[in-house]
């Protein structure tokens, strides 16, 4: 029985052998084929990570239809030759670090696009940091995404940068004295979005005259909003989901609020009309993305993916086209398919244009942009002037 | 502002107890939690919005339709998930607790895949018609959920102690081979329940979506254990508890949201319940079920 054991120990550590020895090989050819084609386009893997199953599919494909439109074209202009290695995270925590480990341990991968999730890139992103292997996330909006460490970027404007602009359009234009903030408490993202509310509403000294809260599929808002309405304020800060935030405002118009309601990224989404109808009208959100913006850029962009995909373009589609060529910009200044070099080049982009406009990362990997404050007026998205 | 939060609190209460009266009658007569009830009044909801918004049939189709889908679906869970595991040898008392689970499942993503995943706004004009008392607006739609739920109670409670039928439920519930022993046909008598019991979850489905006009495929889950802790509260198995911890659970917790912390909302209901329970560990009204159901 003993010898049996030690005989087969030994076949395992002949086949192991092999294995290694192939495996050497395997990443020698793949950096020779690298360098052989510096002097053409510079060609490179990239893995993406989406949430392609699940309730929140429609996410994942918008993001990787985005995705694909902007590779034809990159791959078409020339400079670069990239390849898309898609895995699906099904929005779970677990099988985003599955599959991101899997991207991350093939050499010839050398960065990664997504995940989709704020809470996916919390568990994804440190491990890409460790590995040295750059990840760009480009609907994670939640705060301290780019702090975790020097590999890590997002194209997504963060609730910090949306909301203060959309606040301070809507203080101006309505003379807001008193705000009332209704927030979803269960869930990371909108409570991310509701202390920054929280936060620049006490900078700008609105008085806070309630905070009310709900909970996922909840659907009786009328305590909370009998209560709002009772107190008056000026405006109606929510940090909610578009699901839950466009029945909230079809309950406060129906019980006679006429207040206008300001909304963090989530509650951003032509769905919100269709839901509430009418009642949506007088929700201002700050958004990177307007498809009726006057630009033959953004136009071309509305006009493709149309005819690609039989659907107009949300942001989470748009952002992934530019992170695509951000992406592709980086590969071109560095000039081989190098994680190290990728990660320099990407870190020093500045002034790229793109669809969603001028973009720039901080110092820390984070988004530097300007981002337009739209409000729905007569059942459409309008410029909030 | 304690008026309109009242009448907020006797609506979602009125419906909690609707969807508890549901619960309470499969309960009382099998001495199971049907788990895969607030999935039927998920349907239910569902039916609304396709008869009405959809179809732009008038609002009374739609509480037929509803409660039809939902009365044969109330036949083919005890059909399939229920029958073939009583009385057999052998299969836990656990068994149909799981298998309705397995039907909730079901249920939940049917509906997800047919609907999608979003919330389908209920629109109709007879939800938006109100009345002005002074400052305060009431709208129809929550006194006829109020009335709905009122006339149900009665009529179950009518039923149960007055037809045949109903004590042939009774006989039933207290002992199903003695019942049958006695020239009851406790087939057609369970049958009966699951389908009546299913059918108010069709309505109850159809009320919320015209008062608060969201319907979604998850909202069963909240719905269905706001039910289960309300039966147990009121007393399982009783009809009058039901009602009563229906209503009681729904101004609790509006009472908290208006004048406490909308936070705390759950947390202070149920906390409630544990101590009333604690108080009277059969429920409010469950004395004599309590005594006779075990």
């Amino acid at each position: 029985m003993r010898r049996v054991i030690k005989k087969s120990y030994l076949v395992i550590t002949a086949l192991m052998l092999v294995l290694l020895a192939a495996c050497g090989e395997g990443s020698g050819s793949g950096s020779a084929d690298s360098k052989g084609s510096s002097d053409g386009p510079v060609s490179a893997k990239i893995g993406v990570i989406s949430y392609l199953t699940g309730p929140g599919a429609a996410y994942g494909e918008a993001i990787t239809n985005g995705f694909n439109l902007a590779l034809e074209e990159v791959n078409e202009k020339g400079d670069v030759n990239i390849e898309l290695v898609v895995e699906d995270s099904a929005g779970k925590q677990e099988q985003a670090l599955t599959v991101s480990q899997k991207l991350m341990s093939d050499d010839e991968i050398v960065a990664i696009l997504g995940p989709t999730l704020s809470t996916e890139m919390n568990v994804v992103a440190p491990e890409a940091d460790i590995n040295g292997i750059s990840i760009l996330g480009t609907s994670t909006t939640a705060a301290g995404i780019p702090q975790i460490g020097d590999y890590v970027f997002r194209n997504s404007i963060p609730e910090s940068l949306a909301i203060p602009a959309a606040l301070e359009k809507a203080v101006a234009a309505y003379d807001v004295k008193k705000v009332a903030i209704l927030y979803g408490n269960d869930d990371l993202f909108t409570q991310s979005g509701f202390d920054t509310m929280k936060k620049v509403a006490e900078d700008m000294n609105l008085e806070i005259v309630t905070i009310e809260t709900f909970q996922k599929g909840q659907s009786d808002y009328n305590a909370q909003l009998t209560k709002i309405k009772d107190l008056q304020p000026d405006l109606i800060l929510a940090s909610a989901l578009y699901n839950e935030g466009a029945v909230i405002m079809g309950q406060a118009r129906k019980m006679g609020i006429d207040t206008p309601f300001l909304g963090g990224n989530g509650f951003n989404s032509p769905k919100v009309i269709e839901i509430a109808g009418e009642a949506a009208d007088g929700l201002i959100v700050a958004t990177p993305w307007f498809a009726e913006k006057e630009n033959s850029k953004v136009q071309a962009f509305v006009e493709k993916y149309k005819a690609k995909y039989g659907m107009a373009p949300d942001q989470f589609a748009a952002q992934a086209y530019d992170a695509l060529y951000i992406y592709a910009e980086a590969l071109k200044n560095a000039g081989e398919a190098d994680r190290d070099a990728f990660r320099d080049s990407l870190a020093e982009i500045k002034g790229l244009e793109g669809i969603l406009g001028e973009f720039s990362f901080d110092k820390d990997g984070d988004v530097i942009m300007d981002p337009t404050v739209l409000i729905i007026k007569d059942g459409k998205f309008q410029i909030f002037e | 502002m304690l008026i309109e939060q009242l009448i907020n609190g006797i609506t979602l209460g009125s419906i909690y107890a609707i969807v508890a009266l549901g619960f309470t009658l499969v309960f009382g007569v099998l001495g199971i939690i049907n788990m895969a009830h607030g999935e039927i009044f998920m349907i239910g909801a569902f039916i609304g919005v396709v008869t009405t918004s959809v179809l732009g049939l008038p609002l009374w189709i739609a509480f037929i339709a509803a409660i039809g889908v939902t009365a044969a679906l109330g036949y083919l869970l005890e059909r399939i998930a229920l029958r073939p595991l009583r009385g057999k040898q052998g299969v836990s008392h656990l068994a149909p607790l799981i298998s309705t689970i397995g039907v909730s499942i079901i249920l939940e993503n049917l509906s997800h895949h047919l609907f999608g995943a979003g919330n389908q706004p209920f629109r109709n004009a007879f939800a938006d018609i109100q009345f002005q008392i002074g400052s305060i607006t009431v709208y129809l739609v929550q006194i006829l959920i109020f009335v709905i739920s009122i006339a149900l109670m009665l009529t179950l409670s009518f039923w149960l102690s007055k037809t045949k039928a109903g004590k042939a439920l009774r006989a039933t519930a207290e002992n199903l081979e003695t019942a049958s022993l006695l020239g009851v046909n406790t087939k057609r008598t369970i049958t009966t329940t699951v389908i009546i019991a299913s059918a108010m979850g069709g309505i109850a489905g159809i009320l919320v979506g015209m008062a608060f006009n969201s319907v979604n495929p998850q909202m069963g889950l909240s719905m269905g254990l706001k039910g289960l802790a309300i039966i147990i509260l009121g007393g399982m198995g009783n009809v009058k508890g039901a009602m009563a911890g229906g209503l009681l659970l729904g101004v609790a917790e509006t009472g908290i949201v208006a004048y406490g912390d909308s936070g705390y909302r759950d947390a202070v209901a149920f906390i409630t319940i544990i101590f009333i329970l604690l108080l009277r560990p059969q429920g409010l009204f469950g004395k004599k079920t309590a005594e006779a159901g075990r």
